[in-house]
């Protein structure tokens, strides 16, 4: 009888048991997004940063939030966009507040710029990731610290770069080659804008879960605090 | 008597064997080889005047570039062509002799068993466009007239999707015919799309966002080439499955211009100026030309076709 039972262990495991045996561990783990973001666009454009992404959290199929602000500004200097799940992009911010409120706290003039927060956020997906539980988000990352100007991108499983123009999920696809194209070291911010509503518009052609209500953040030099530009309907 | 029966020839149609095969080796645990939907960037575009039909020239067997310069263009009929992705990209010689030098081209990098794996689907292809393009010259034999692109577009739906997805073609079909200019996209499976702008491939993407952005109707011949140059491009340099040069036709009522080659945008940056000489040759001891034969005129009599 006891043979019986540890043969059908090992040999017998069918996916049913399998579940039942592991759910509970599964339960303390990210396996899928369920609430997403889709791309999210940024530039480096003359005096600053540019980010634009929708406002659409996806719910499956469904469009299920249609404000949800997927850009936000982190600290002084830093500008942040997340694609994928909203909810580890909640978890992120409250990791960052921490981070910002810490750093405030040595009250010694200095504060964290875009690079060192970009490192942070790496560190954290990374390790997240080698323990099996990601943070499912695909996260941009830009600002301006001291008149240098700084763009980078950091997605689930860890891989990090910085680049004058990034984009996350189909943005790299159908933004990125716009991009690649007209981006140029000059743009002014009106042309940055214009450049970002093409990429978003192709992007709202395009993908299936994107909406057509944007959110665009500027970070410019000299400037210690990052505006929210507006939230505009485009047909 | 048994024997006999068994050498027959098929009666036509796709076999399974390789397919079962196939399935055997898989589960003994062969990697399958993937070919999903290979590298390549095709575009058509409806101009003021007619059809304007861009295609790469990269042909990709897994990671390898196998062909740097392939004809994705096909013809189908004089003032029909159709670009081909998926396994029909990687022939060269799809409208003529069925060209085997791609296939001992494999036998460097690939197994040969790998090679019946995708000669099943080469012959395939390479049978069915120019099974469709030899129907439609029937055609235009029996009826005395043009072709039409829903000819061309009907005979190519049916035939996909009688393969319920198997021959994985994905199609930019392009013409000027009576009725007007025509652009239809055709999926493997066997359905189909009538636009005035479309992409398949691998980069389509690259390519559509590039459409997407910039096409307007009622462009000039000089504006659409430039149009579909550009996506070509995008899809070159943003698509790891594309590559290498844009080959572009044109078809406007009563003619059509196939540019090959149009644009080169990834030459050899380095060639030796010293040019390469190699030390010994085979001498040459006698030259004789024998002509196999006679050039002969045929003078043609009789009446034309009626209308």
């Amino acid at each position: 009888m006891l043979l019986g039972i540890l043969g059908m262990n090992s040999l017998d495991c069918t996916p049913a048991t399998n579940s039942l045996i592991r759910s509970e561990a599964d339960s303390q783990r990210t396996l899928y997004p369920y609430v997403t973001g889709t791309s999210v666009v940024g530039i480096k454009y003359k005096d600053g940063i540019l980010l634009a992404a929708d406002m659409g959290g996806s719910y499956g199929s469904t469009l299920r939030y249609k404000s949800v602000e997927r850009l936000k500004p982190v600290g002084k200097h830093s500008l942040i966009g997340a694609s994928g799940e909203i909810s580890d992009f909640q978890e992120i911010m409250r990791y960052l507040d921490d981070l910002i409120l810490s750093d405030n706290m040595w009250d010694d003039g200095n504060s964290l710029g875009p690079k060192e927060v970009h490192n942070y956020l790496t560190r954290v997906m990374y390790n997240r990731r080698n323990k099996f539980n990601p943070l499912w988000n695909s996260l941009v990352l830009g600002g301006v610290k001291n008149g240098q100007k700084y763009l980078g991108t950091v997605n689930m499983i860890g891989v990090h770069y910085e680049d004058n123009h990034v984009a996350t999920g189909f943005g790299n696809h159908l933004a990125l080659p716009l991009l690649r194209d007209e981006w140029h070291e000059n743009l002014t911010f009106e042309e940055g804008v214009i450049l970002l509503e093409k990429c978003m518009r192709v992007l709202l052609y395009r993908d299936r879960s994107a909406v057509n209500k944007l959110q665009v953040l500027f970070s410019l030099c000299g400037i210690h605090t990052s505006r929210l530009l507006g939230n505009c309907c485009t047909v | 008597m048994i024997r006999e029966a068994m050498e027959m020839p098929p009666k036509g149609g796709f076999s399974f064997d390789l397919c079962k095969r196939n399935d055997m080796l898989v589960k003994k645990g062969l990697k399958e080889p993937s070919f999903l939907k290979t590298g390549t960037t095709i575009v058509g575009l409806i101009f003021k005047d007619g059809v304007i039909l861009g295609a790469d020239t990269r042909a990709t067997e897994g990671p390898i570039v196998a062909d740097k310069n392939c004809e994705k263009i096909h013809y189908m009929a004089p003032n029909i062509y159709c670009c081909g992705a998926g396994t029909a990209a990687d022939t060269e010689a799809v409208t003529g002799t069925h060209n085997f030098c791609s296939l001992s081209r494999c036998n460097q990098h690939v197994p040969f068993y790998f090679i019946c794996l995708f000669s099943a689907n080469f012959i395939l292809q390479w049978l069915f466009l120019d099974m469709v393009s030899s129907q439609l010259k029937l055609h235009r034999y029996h009826t005395g007239r043009e072709s039409r692109v829903v000819t061309a577009l009907s005979l190519l739906k049916s035939h996909l999707f009688s393969y319920q997805g198997y021959v994985s073609a994905a199609l930019v079909l392009g013409g000027v015919d009576v009725t007007g200019p025509h652009l239809h996209t055709i999926y493997p499976h066997g359905s189909t799309d009538t636009l005035p702008f479309a992409t398949m491939g691998s980069g389509s993407l690259a390519a559509m966002a590039v459409f997407e952005s910039k096409y307007r109707e009622g462009l000039t011949r000089d504006e659409g080439v430039k149009l579909v140059s550009e996506a070509i491009c995008s899809g070159i340099f943003n698509d790891l499955g594309s590559g290498s040069n844009v080959d572009i036709c044109v078809i406007t009522q009563g003619e059509k211009e196939y540019l090959r080659n149009h644009m080169l945008p990834n030459p050899r940056t380095y060639i030796s100026e010293k040019g390469y000489s190699f030390s010994k040759k085979t001498e040459v001891l006698r030259t004789k030309i024998t002509p196999l034969r006679e050039m002969v005129e045929v003078i043609e009599g009789g009446d034309a076709m009626e209308e």
